[in-house]
Formats: C-alpha cells, sequence, structure tokens
C-alpha cells in the first residue's frame, strides 16, 4: 500500500510542475529576488535553475504550492548568499551613490518637525497584532508594493539583512560599504517601509 | 533629551549591533518618554519578523 501511494503521490506532485502559471510566476519571483541581490543576470538565473532542478530531485517532499515555494526558495537564499560570498565587491561604486538623496531629506522633513521630534500625525501607532496578515495574500502583495517602492540600493540591503539573515560586519565585507554607510541604509530603508506598511496596512486596514 | 531622529536611528541600529552603555542609558531615557519611539522600537522588531517570513506564507493558502 505504501508503494502504490508514495507512487502516487509523486504523481500528484509532479503536477505542480505542470502547472505552468503557477511554475512561470514562481520563477519570476525568484529570478526578481536573484537579480536585486546579486545584481547580475547569468549568476541569478543559474542560481534559480539550481534550485529548481534540486526541488524537482526532492518532488516527494512536497503536496502543496506552498510547500514547494518555500523549499525553493530556501535554496535559492542559501546560493544567493554563498554567491554573495564568493564575488566580493561585486557591487559596482556606482551603486552606492544609487538611491534617493534628495527624497530622504523630503521623507525626514515629513516625519519629524525642525526640533527632530516626530510630527503629531505621523508618530508611530500600535500595530495590532502584527502578526495579523501574515497568512493572507492581501498582506504580501502589500508588503511587495512597499519593497518595491524602495530605492533598489535600500531593498537589497534590507532583505540582505532580514530575510537572508547576514550580519552587518559580513554584509559591509562582502559588498565593500562603511558600517556607519550601511546602518544609515538600513535606518532609512525600515523608517520607510514601516512608514508604508503603517498607512496601507495596519492602519487602512482598520478603514475597510 | 535625545531627538527622536536620533532615537529612531539608534532604535534601527540597535536590530545591527551591541549599542554601548551610554548608548543604552540615554535611548532608555528617550524612549520612557516617548511613546512614539517606544513603538517605533516594536515596530523594528516587528519588521523582522515579517521579512523572515517573506515567501514562506505568499500564496500560502487558497
Amino acid at each position: 500500500m505504501t508503494q502504490a501511494l508514495s507512487r502516487s503521490n509523486e504523481q500528484t506532485n509532479a503536477q505542480l510542475f505542470h502547472d505552468t502559471e503557477f511554475m512561470e510566476s514562481l520563477r519570476a519571483q525568484m529570478i526578481k529576488f536573484a537579480v536585486l541581490q546579486v545584481r547580475n543576470d547569468a549568476l541569478a538565473e543559474d542560481a534559480v535553475q539550481e534550485a529548481m532542478i534540486s526541488a524537482y530531485q526532492n518532488i516527494e517532499r512536497f503536496n502543496r504550492q506552498a510547500a514547494l515555494k518555500t523549499w525553493v526558495f530556501a535554496i535559492l537564499k542559501n546560493k544567493l548568499i554563498d554567491i554573495l560570498r564568493k564575488e566580493k565587491r561585486y557591487t559596482s561604486v556606482s551603486l552606492l551613490e544609487e538611491g534617493a538623496g534628495r527624497s530622504d531629506e523630503a521623507l525626514l522633513e515629513d516625519l519629524f518637525n525642525e526640533k527632530g521630534h516626530w510630527q503629531k500625525d505621523e508618530r508611530p501607532k500600535k500595530w495590532d497584532e502584527p502578526d495579523h496578515g501574515l497568512e493572507s495574500q492581501h498582506f504580501w502583495r502589500t508588503f511587495d508594493v512597499c519593497l518595491d517602492a524602495l530605492p533598489a540600493k535600500y531593498s537589497r540591503f534590507f532583505m540582505m539583512r532580514e530575510f537572508l539573515e547576514l550580519d552587518t560586519n559580513e554584509i559591509c565585507d562582502n559588498e565593500d560599504v562603511t558600517v556607519s554607510n550601511l546602518n544609515t541604509t538600513l535606518f532609512r530603508a525600515r523608517l520607510r517601509l514601516r512608514e508604508c506598511l503603517e498607512d496601507n496596512w495596519f492602519q487602512g486596514e482598520k478603514n475597510t | 533629551m535625545m531627538k527622536c531622529t536620533e532615537a529612531t536611528q539608534l532604535l534601527s541600529e540597535k536590530m545591527d549591533r551591541s549599542l554601548s552603555s551610554k548608548e543604552k542609558i540615554n535611548l532608555g531615557v528617550h524612549t520612557a518618554m516617548c511613546p512614539a519611539c517606544r513603538q517605533f522600537g516594536k515596530q523594528m522588531l516587528s519588521l523582522r519578523k515579517i521579512s523572515q517570513q517573506y515567501v514562506n506564507h505568499k500564496e500560502g493558502n487558497n
């Protein structure tokens, strides 16, 4: 019985790979994330390809789209970390200049008054159940929109730190940036991201 | 007293390095009196938790 069952599972699971729409959207998300992190199309393609192959080889492990997705992204994450470590200072200097210096100043002026204290309307509010929504597609769409709205350098370093979970010394070493430059970038990324999530999810939701 | 601009920067850096004793004291005094920065600090932790789940639950159900 177990044999027959595992055979039929394998077939069902293989069908995940034949859902073209799902696979293409998954691949597109992986490529987008990989390109953002390694800044090289060919390296990104290779990493995604290897993650996909490894998933296919372990097909009996997942029976739902979500499980497959978690698996391939976990593999991709490790591959990207390897590439980032190997390709030290791959980041061109020009990337460091990238990002919206001016609009940062404008954001700081919007959020804080001339004495450096929060503007009344901008004070961070309590996020009721910050975990609420993590299961919903709507939340993650909002999160993606907020992440995409950041300058590329910000979202890249933010996700390197918070999703790939590299420590700051390692990021500075791999990317040849100074600690203070990285700290400032992470601060601005977090400042913008929290603002965007608060406006579009944690507050906005209540009003609907 | 520390400004909110400085306190928020430290609350972000606290996620990436250990603060010095002096920074901790100054930040502690500030957040004791400033609910907005206190919330900001909590949100830094939430942001981390959320980011670590990026992908995992995306399109998870239905």
